[in-house]
């Protein structure tokens, strides 16, 4: 069980809770905020909305920058218990491999996870909606490391299998999906929208029966390692990603409910497995 | 004393109507005890996500006063039904059980902290914002800080909390309607009260609907008198995850009030 990219900072989490958050640290691997090449502040506020069994978020990917993450954030996160998957995001493939290539050299990073999917900011770039698109950026960054590459596909396209295929060809090691869906709210009373920036991406358990479509429709077009997410917030759900074909279950907007749902989930699961069918 | 890592289960032990509002409390056998302007994230264990998955995310709620109780701590929340969240939080039952993850955020400074000629404070709530400074003047009388409580209520309705939080002090009250005390807004009193000669030896703690608390950094501004206010934001976590929760900061940019509030130091 890991963590959805954006959905838990260790760092904070380490402030409010302390050093029981190593002791009993709820990811088998840890996957970091995605990090830009330069720093953001993120989207003017408001910025999440609940919604039905779920809820909205443009956030907007704040983050220290490249040079920030690399001073600041990495020794911190080193002292985590797990693996370090860094999520990175660029606009360009210059940019992209300026990233990968500084944080190939540090041993505190296991793999990546190149973010070509966030619908809360304007990159750009359509590297997560063509296959063309992300198979050109695979075969740019391929040659930089030797490290993972998991691509975290959109599953704002008619096809993400198509885009996983691509990425499979371009040397991608695995591919993780899917990121929030396109959504919008609007308040009934004054007519204005419930996200400031008009829309976002929903999450949590009212996008998982889409999750475990497009995971099914991936995993049996690709050979590559899939990780599953998508409204994952029980042992149960995460049996249904399995059988999906996943190989990997990552958890998101639960943690906002529940900060150990990673290893509630992952402890339900192996409950599960151990019992007589 | 961080909080206990993840979410515990907390028995309801009371509930009861105050004027329009409801006051609850939870029995919490494992956290450590909260200080005034901390909050905690809550969610029934049962009945949650009913009304068509919602309400879905933890609520977050200032704690409005505590006891220590044989076997923990007694917490006491105020609360008004105005969404899905709120209403079920209103209806809970002695013996149900609320998840709990707190407690978080900071926590007010003492008047000294905020000023080292403070001989005294001044507290200004607005609404259902009065819960936290509910907490802060007991620990102020606690440690003979005196405090005079200026608050502030739309109507009779939503006077509730007022009688059961500060039954035990003098306090100036402000109303929309001028049902009760000054007819007007709780920040004309504060104005009157910095008017005086004492005015720089007091700091302002203020908490309530965004308008008042523009208005209270305002006339601390002016008079430069040290301010906290303790401020409120969409949130949906509450331990620095979601990112949801961004107030301009003071560098510009942004800040999560979760973490790096609620209370925040103007002027």
């Amino acid at each position: 069980m890991i963590n959805a990219s954006g959905t838990f900072d260790a760092i904070a989490a380490r402030r409010v809770y302390g050093d029981a958050l190593l002791d009993e640290f709820p990811f088998s691997a840890f996957v970091s905020k995605t990090i830009t090449p330069e720093p953001r502040v993120g989207n003017e506020p408001q910025r999440i909305w609940e919604t039905p069994a779920g809820m909205i978020n443009s956030i907007g990917l704040p983050n220290k920058g490249l040079e920030g993450f690399l001073a600041e954030d990495l020794p911190q996160l080193a002292e985590l218990p797990v693996p370090l998957i860094v999520s990175v995001m660029a606009t360009d493939h210059d940019d992209f491999k300026r990233m990968v290539g500084a944080l190939d050299e540090r041993d505190e990073v296991t793999a990546f996870e190149l973010n070509v999917s966030c619908p809360n900011v304007h990159s750009g770039l359509i590297v997560g909606e063509r296959p063309e698109e992300a198979l050109a950026l695979l075969e740019a960054l391929r040659p930089l490391t030797r490290k993972p590459l998991i691509v975290k596909l959109t599953p704002n396209v008619a096809s993400p299998a198509d885009v996983a295929v691509a990425a499979e060809e371009g040397g991608a090691d695995a591919v993780s999906l899917i990121n929030t869906l396109k959504a919008s709210a609007i308040d009934p009373t004054s007519g204005k929208p419930g996200i400031a920036a008009g829309h976002g991406g929903l999450s949590g358990p009212a996008i998982r029966a889409i999750a475990i479509a497009q995971v099914r429709a991936v995993a049996e077009a690709v050979s590559v390692a899939v990780v599953g997410m998508g409204g994952i917030s029980s042992g149960e759900d995460a049996a249904e990603m399995l059988a999906a074909g996943a190989h990997l279950v990552a958890v998101g907007t639960e943690s906002f409910r529940d900060p150990r749902a990673g290893s509630r989930i992952a402890a339900e699961l192996s409950e599960r497995s151990a019992r007589p069918t | 004393m961080t909080a206990p890592f993840g979410r515990r289960a907390c028995e309801v032990t009371e509930s009861r109507a105050s004027g329009g509002y409801r006051i609850f409390s939870l029995l919490d056998a494992d956290g450590p005890e909260p200080r005034p302007g901390q909050f905690y994230m809550l969610a029934a264990e049962s009945h949650w996500e009913e009304r068509a998955g919602r309400p879905f995310l933890p609520r977050a709620f200032s704690v409005a006063d505590l006891e220590p109780a044989g076997d923990g701590i007694r917490l006491d929340f105020l609360v008004e039904g105005i969404g899905p969240g709120t209403d079920r939080l209103c209806a809970l039952e002695p013996g149900e059980r609320v998840w709990v993850n707190g407690p978080l955020g900071n926590a007010f400074s003492a008047p000294k902290e905020l000023s080292p000629d403070a001989a005294g404070a001044i507290l200004v709530g607005g609404g259902i914002g009065i819960a936290p400074l509910a907490l802060l003047r007991r620990r102020l009388a606690a440690g003979n800080v005196p405090a005079r409580v200026l608050l502030g209520f739309r109507d009779q309705a939503h006077r509730g909390g007022l009688d059961d939080l500060f039954a035990c002090c003098e306090v100036a009250l402000a109303s929309d309607d001028g049902h009760v005390g000054h007819h007007g807004h709780v920040t004309d009193l504060l104005a009157r009260m910095l008017a005086g000669e004492d005015a720089e030896s007091a700091a302002v703690y203020a908490c309530g609907p965004p308008p008042m608390l523009d208005a209270v950094a305002a006339l601390c501004a002016e008079r430069e008198v040290a301010c906290e206010l303790a401020m409120e934001a969409p949130m949906a976590c509450g331990f620095g995850a979601c990112f949801g929760c961004a107030v301009p900061g003071h560098g510009g940019g942004y800040m999560r009030l979760c973490v790096d509030g609620p209370v925040v130091r103007v002027g």
